[in-house]
């Protein structure tokens, strides 16, 4: 059934993706500032339409799989961007205790399960998620993250495999950017279209435009409820562009500035506030900016104010029964 | 009480784990339906006996299969998967080491692995791509629990606690005792407890540690020694991590003599952690200096006796004993 697509949801759809730009607008400030953010900083600039979009259309129930590149999914998962900063900071009162930073983030009190930086093992542990909700017999579905670049790592396809042999309710999103660290999509993938492969796996294979929020809701809306009526896997190619550098350090010498321009011409944001605005919908964009930079500005507030964890805090969470502590 | 063998032992706990918790699943290579009916076989019947829902035959998909228990056990499930041979733990590694081992640990300790990962290990003459003992790469990641039973009761006993343990959990099997060795093994839910090794034999004069089949082979060179005079003390680790050291150390401080075996070849070998532990726990003691006795550094070789030839004999460990003793 076609969802509504009502003005509460797009103005949340915006609201997403306006918090999603500015939250990562102040880590790559941050990332600029000597020693405020330990380690490599990676965004989603340009992807946010694929965050919104995705996990909008999920249900509470439904699980992510994520990888490195997963604030935009966190955040329109409704993850506190309080305890997100001060994970990204390594801070005590940072949503995994600092253990993670921003690369290997976990809520699953809001089902944001499990976060892999091996590009591609998310594939496999979303897999996994999603046959537990197959055994329980919930009427839940998985969705898992993934980009372009991931494809071409053997566990995508072994995940995809089983997946498919089990008809377990997978929703395998490939945010397909162009990139894989400096190579470029020619240099890694053979095929222009990941989701050709899809019918390899006797799964439907769409393709739609990243860049488009509404259409990135729309098709993972309706594949989801297809994973949760017990049709099996698919698979969701959303076509964009990675708009920073692999990270924040990554300075992107490699990229073609007309490419990257004519992307930025195609920004996610830009095209939805323009379309909601021809639609009479939104009479300022103001308003949703300024709230999201107050959020952003509350959220380093509380990071800033959080001590960093005890050094020896590092020997702690490794085992739910500890070593030498058996019962 | 009754005698079972290791491959009933395990298939028991199988059963009861099953019938225990509605979350309990098994998954692998043939683990239902099976090239093999040897009904020594741990998973012989199980897929009759509870159904396809809870017995997973599984695609030829190492990694697969272990991603499958990493992202089950995180929602909850308590997977029991299979690798059907030690050497092809390599293609499910990353899912075990960097992910069942490492993301609670990533998330600040919200995120917990309740799930165990049996390997069928040993050598059947099948050269080194189905026979290779890793289980010192297993034993130095922080974040696993590593079991390596010997004897029909303390697999089953060791597995239940394995499936019930709140981590994840290895237990190595060694395929040649599914079916030679037959013992005593107690009826219902009997755990062995993780981290406690058992004294296989007692002894005055030297201290032998050793897990898995090695610890039958020890008990062989024993009973040659006992003939001689010479009373060696074996201690069957049972769990190589959680490491019983108090016991180990105990037994050295008895002794003053200490020797480890293992099938394992010896470089990096478990037992070079074992040494280190007693050297520095207990240097001013001993009244040699440790001996290991261990494969050769080779691949497992194929033709039987080159096969025999890696495998530590019941006679190099006597040997190494009566050394040890007489130059001390």
């Amino acid at each position: 059934m076609q969802p509504q697509l009502d003005r509460h949801l797009r103005f949340t759809l915006l609201s997403d993706m306006v918090l999603i730009r500015a939250f990562e607008d102040r880590i790559s400030e941050l990332s600029r500032e000597r020693g405020r953010l330990p380690g490599m900083q990676i965004t989603c600039h340009g992807q946010e339409a694929i965050a919104a979009g995705v996990v909008r259309a999920m249900i509470e129930q439904d699980v992510i799989v994520t990888n490195h590149r997963s604030h935009g999914h966190m955040l329109a998962r409704g993850v506190d961007p309080k305890t997100l900063m001060a994970e990204v900071m390594g801070k005590r009162d940072g949503l995994n205790r600092g253990k993670s930073g921003t690369l290997h983030l976990a809520d699953p009190g809001r089902n944001v399960l499990m976060t892999s930086t091996v590009v591609g093992a998310a594939p496999l542990l979303g897999m996994g998620a999603a046959f537990a909700q197959n055994y329980r017999q919930e009427q839940a579905a998985t969705c898992v993250f993934f980009g372009d670049g991931a494809a071409a790592e053997g566990s995508v396809h072994e995940a995809m495999n089983m997946a498919a042999v089990w008809k377990l309710p997978v929703l395998f999103v490939c945010e397909s950017n162009r990139w894989a660290g400096a190579q470029g999509h020619d240099e890694h993938c053979p095929i222009e279209r990941v989701a050709d492969r899809a019918p390899g796996y006797a799964m439907p294979g769409v393709v739609v435009d990243g860049n488009d929020v509404e259409a990135v809701y729309l098709a993972a809306h309706r594949l989801l409820e297809a994973c949760r009526a017990g049709k099996g896997p698919a698979f969701l190619e959303c076509l964009t562009y990675r708009m920073h550098g692999h990270g924040e350090m990554d300075v992107q010498h490699y990229v073609d500035k007309d490419e990257l321009a004519a992307w930025g011409r195609r920004d996610p944001i830009e095209l939805y506030i323009e379309i909601l605005q021809a639609e009479g919908l939104l009479d300022s964009r103001d308003a949703v900016e300024q709230q999201a930079v107050q959020t952003v500005d509350a959220a380093v507030a509380f990071a800033d104010a959080s001590p960093y964890p005890p050094p020896e805090e590092a020997l702690e969470h490794i085992y739910v029964q500890p070593i030498g502590q058996e019962g | 009480m009754t005698v079972k063998s290791v491959g009933q032992a395990i298939a028991e706990a199988l059963s009861l784990a099953l019938e225990m918790d509605e979350g309990v699943f098994l998954a692998g290579e043939g683990i239902g339906t099976s090239i093999n009916i040897n009904p020594h076989l741990p998973t012989y019947q199980l897929l009759e006996r509870f159904g396809a829902r809870r017995v997973r035959d599984t695609p030829v998909s190492e990694a697969a299969i272990a991603g499958l228990a990493v992202g089950a056990s995180c929602m909850g499930l308590k997977p029991v998967v299979e690798i059907m041979y030690f050497p092809f733990f390599t293609l499910a590694s990353d899912m075990i080491i960097n992910h069942a081992a490492k993301l609670r640990y990533l998330s600040g300790g919200l995120s917990s692995f309740p799930l165990t990962v049996r390997i069928k290990s040993g050598l059947f003459s099948a050269g080194c791509q189905h026979s290779h003992y890793l289980e010192s790469w297993l034993t130095h990641v922080p974040g696993l629990k590593v079991v390596y039973p010997s004897n029909p009761a303390d697999a089953k006993g060791l597995l239940l606690s394995a499936v019930f343990d709140p981590d994840p959990v290895v237990i190595i099997e060694e395929m040649p005792l599914y079916w030679s060795i037959h013992d005593e093994v107690p009826e219902g839910d009997v755990r062995v407890p993780l981290g406690q090794a058992r004294l296989a034999r007692q002894g005055r004069d030297v201290t032998l540690v050793t897990y898995g089949g090695a610890v039958h082979v020890a008990l062989q060179a024993a009973d040659v020694l006992a003939e001689e005079g010479i009373a060696l003390e074996v201690i069957d680790l049972r769990s190589l991590l959680p490491l019983d050291t108090a016991t180990v150390l105990a037994s050295v401080r008895k002794t003053g003599r200490f020797v480890t075996l293992h099938d394992a070849t010896r470089f990096c070998g478990f037992g070079a952690e074992l040494v280190a532990t007693v050297a520095e726990a207990c240097h001013g003691e001993l009244k040699a200096p440790p001996r290991r006795v261990a494969a050769p550094d080779i691949p497992v070789p194929f033709t039987p006796p080159q096969e025999d030839f890696y495998r530590p004999s019941a006679e190099t460990v006597a040997a190494t004993v009566r050394e040890l003793v007489r130059t001390s």
